[in-house]
């Protein structure tokens, strides 16, 4: 399959964000984001279509949206006195629906809106690969240096408070991540499949082991195999690269789930 | 403000605390020198853990001021990395996917730089501290895998591994039983001794308190008393604090101080003092 130039671009991109969603999915499963990843993703649709409809590029404005969901969502539940899970509900919903109404004022739109919700790696262009894996390994660096950190507010927020960590910002700069993390990868497998990206290969390494390191390099192999392996079973099966990837880190945690249930 | 005694480690003065538009603290005043073990005491939802977070610049003083190290909490001058905190809580999460050393060193986070990482040294002061605690051989296990008086023991030495200054409790031994109990307050005495800690403990147990701090604070809302253990137990002030009569029987507090770890099984204290309950603290 690598006699095709585009399954190179593909693989090297399922491989790369693979990487990046297991490493932040660390993160994801740690602090609960789930629900939140979710909502951010779903967020994107607005941003696209706002993108689309004022001829801006439709990533970039799905960026900005995307961020600005993140960091509204946390605020509004931070202030408002609203459970975190009923203020992403009300974001989710509406900048989900903002996004099909400016959808629906366009012509072909329904095309447009399929190939946001499910992505396609299959399709990326040269020019893309290259800006994904710039985006990822600054995300990937920030991440790194804000490790010791973010691992410090995961464990205790107060506590971190107390010995003067700054909480807030913290947290804003992990949803930002969050945020353009779920962007690009939304360019590969789409608004509904990115989530799984996110959380199956962390949740599955959570199962392994109980060191924290080494729940991130497991996270981040998972999140690359599955990459690598759903695309080639996409090729192979010829089936959607986006579901194929997803599915085959489902297989992976159950089959985990199993051994480990088995060996305990 | 008039000069502060530089023995002062905590000053206090004439403090009010709202919360959601309530008072739940008013006119506290007391203060701290150094090298004293004060146990801070009063009745679920007098304030306590409140006072402490206001000590710890967690929540905004309304009127009044409190010095701690020198300076008021939040201040450019306040020295977060001079106190070590253990906050109320009955079990770190046993999920958290770290071993004993990473979250005594997590204590150590707040002597580094927010984008730098732990080097040999900080490992080796966390390897002290652990020892200080007598918890060095379990270094390496998963936080999971403890038992509960364990499990405090690394809460404390993460505390110490901030600060060998002034060490603030939120609740220490809750949930712990009694032989627990009695060790984790001894290895409390000792680190006071050979560390020269300053010491600010709060517990709904206002007996396990008096056998070991050098003074006791009752607080219910507003300031109720401040002294010695003996006077503070038998005033009236403590019964006004707990809307209660105590009947301590005579020595209880000297006999709880000297009870050292596995001196033989609980004594049934707990079923007839009242000041011993079941209350999870006020948040």
């Amino acid at each position: 399959m690598f006699e095709f130039e585009f399954m190179q671009r593909a693989m090297t991109a399922a491989v790369v964000i693979g990487l990046l969603c297991g490493l932040l999915g660390f993160f994801v499963v740690l602090r609960r984001l789930a629900f939140i990843g979710v909502g951010i993703s779903h967020s994107a649709i607005g941003g696209v279509a706002i993108g689309l409809l004022l001829g801006i590029a439709p990533m970039l404005t799905a960026a900005v949206f995307a961020i600005a969901v993140a960091l509204g969502i946390a605020r509004v539940s931070k202030r408002g006195g609203l459970s975190e899970d009923a203020v992403i509900g009300v974001f989710f919903s509406g900048s989900m629906a903002l996004g099909v109404v400016l959808f629906s004022l366009r012509r072909g739109f329904r095309q447009d809106l399929f190939g946001y919700l499910f992505g396609n790696v299959l399709t990326i262009s040269s020019a893309e690969l290259v800006l994904l894996t710039i985006v990822a390994a600054v995300v990937a660096l920030v991440l790194v240096l804000l490790f010791k950190e973010l691992l410090f507010i995961s464990y205790d927020e107060e506590l971190a408070r107390a010995y003067g960590r700054p909480v807030d910002l913290l947290n804003s700069a992990l949803l930002v991540l969050l945020a353009v993390t779920i962007i690009i990868g939304v360019r590969l497998v789409g608004v509904l499949l990115i989530e799984a990206l996110l959380v199956v290969p962390a949740a599955t390494a959570s199962l392994w082991t109980d060191r924290f390191r080494a729940q991130v390099a497991l996270s981040a192999f998972l999140g690359a195999g599955c990459g690598a392996l759903g695309l080639a079973a996409a090729y192979g099966l010829d089936i959607a690269a986006g579901g194929a990837m997803v599915l085959v880190g489902i297989i992976t945690f159950f089959t985990s789930l199993v051994l480990r249930r088995a060996t305990v | 403000m008039s000069r502060e005694n530089p023995d002062t480690v905590v000053e206090v003065r004439d403090l009010s605390v709202q919360r959601n538009g309530i008072d739940v603290l008013e006119d506290i005043t007391f203060s701290v020198r150094h090298g004293q073990f004060i146990g801070l005491v009063g009745p679920n939802g007098a304030g306590k853990t409140t006072l402490l977070k206001a000590l710890l610049g967690l929540i905004p003083v309304t009127r009044g001021s409190i010095r701690v190290l020198g300076a008021p909490p939040g201040d450019r001058a306040y020295d977060a990395h001079g106190i070590g905190y253990v906050p109320q809580r009955q079990e770190i999460g046993r999920n958290f996917p770290a071993t004993v050393a990473d979250i005594v060193m997590m204590g150590r986070f707040c002597c580094m730089g927010p984008l730098s990482f732990p080097r040999k040294k900080d490992w080796l002061h966390v390897k002290r501290t652990l020892a200080l605690v007598g918890l060095e051989h379990l270094a390496e296990r998963s936080i999971g895998q403890l038992s509960g008086g364990e499990l405090r023991r690394v809460t404390l030495a993460q505390a110490l591994c901030a600060s060998t200054r002034l060490l603030v409790l939120d609740e220490p031994t809750i949930g712990l039983d009694l032989p627990a109990e009695h060790e984790f307050y001894a290895l409390l005495a000792k680190l006071k001794a050979d560390l020269g800690l300053t010491i600010i403990a709060v517990s709904h147990d206002l007996v396990a308190l008096g056998g070991r701090a050098d003074e006791l604070i009752c607080i219910n809302r507003r300031m109720h008393i401040h002294g010695n253990p003996e006077d503070v137990v038998h005033s009236h002030a403590i019964r006004e604090a707990y809307s209660c009569e105590f009947s301590f029987l005579a020595g209880e507090l000297a006999h709880h101080e000297g009870v050292r770890p596995h001196d033989g099984p609980a004594h049934s204290h707990d079923e007839d003092t009242p000041g011993r309950d079941d209350g999870h603290g006020d948040k």
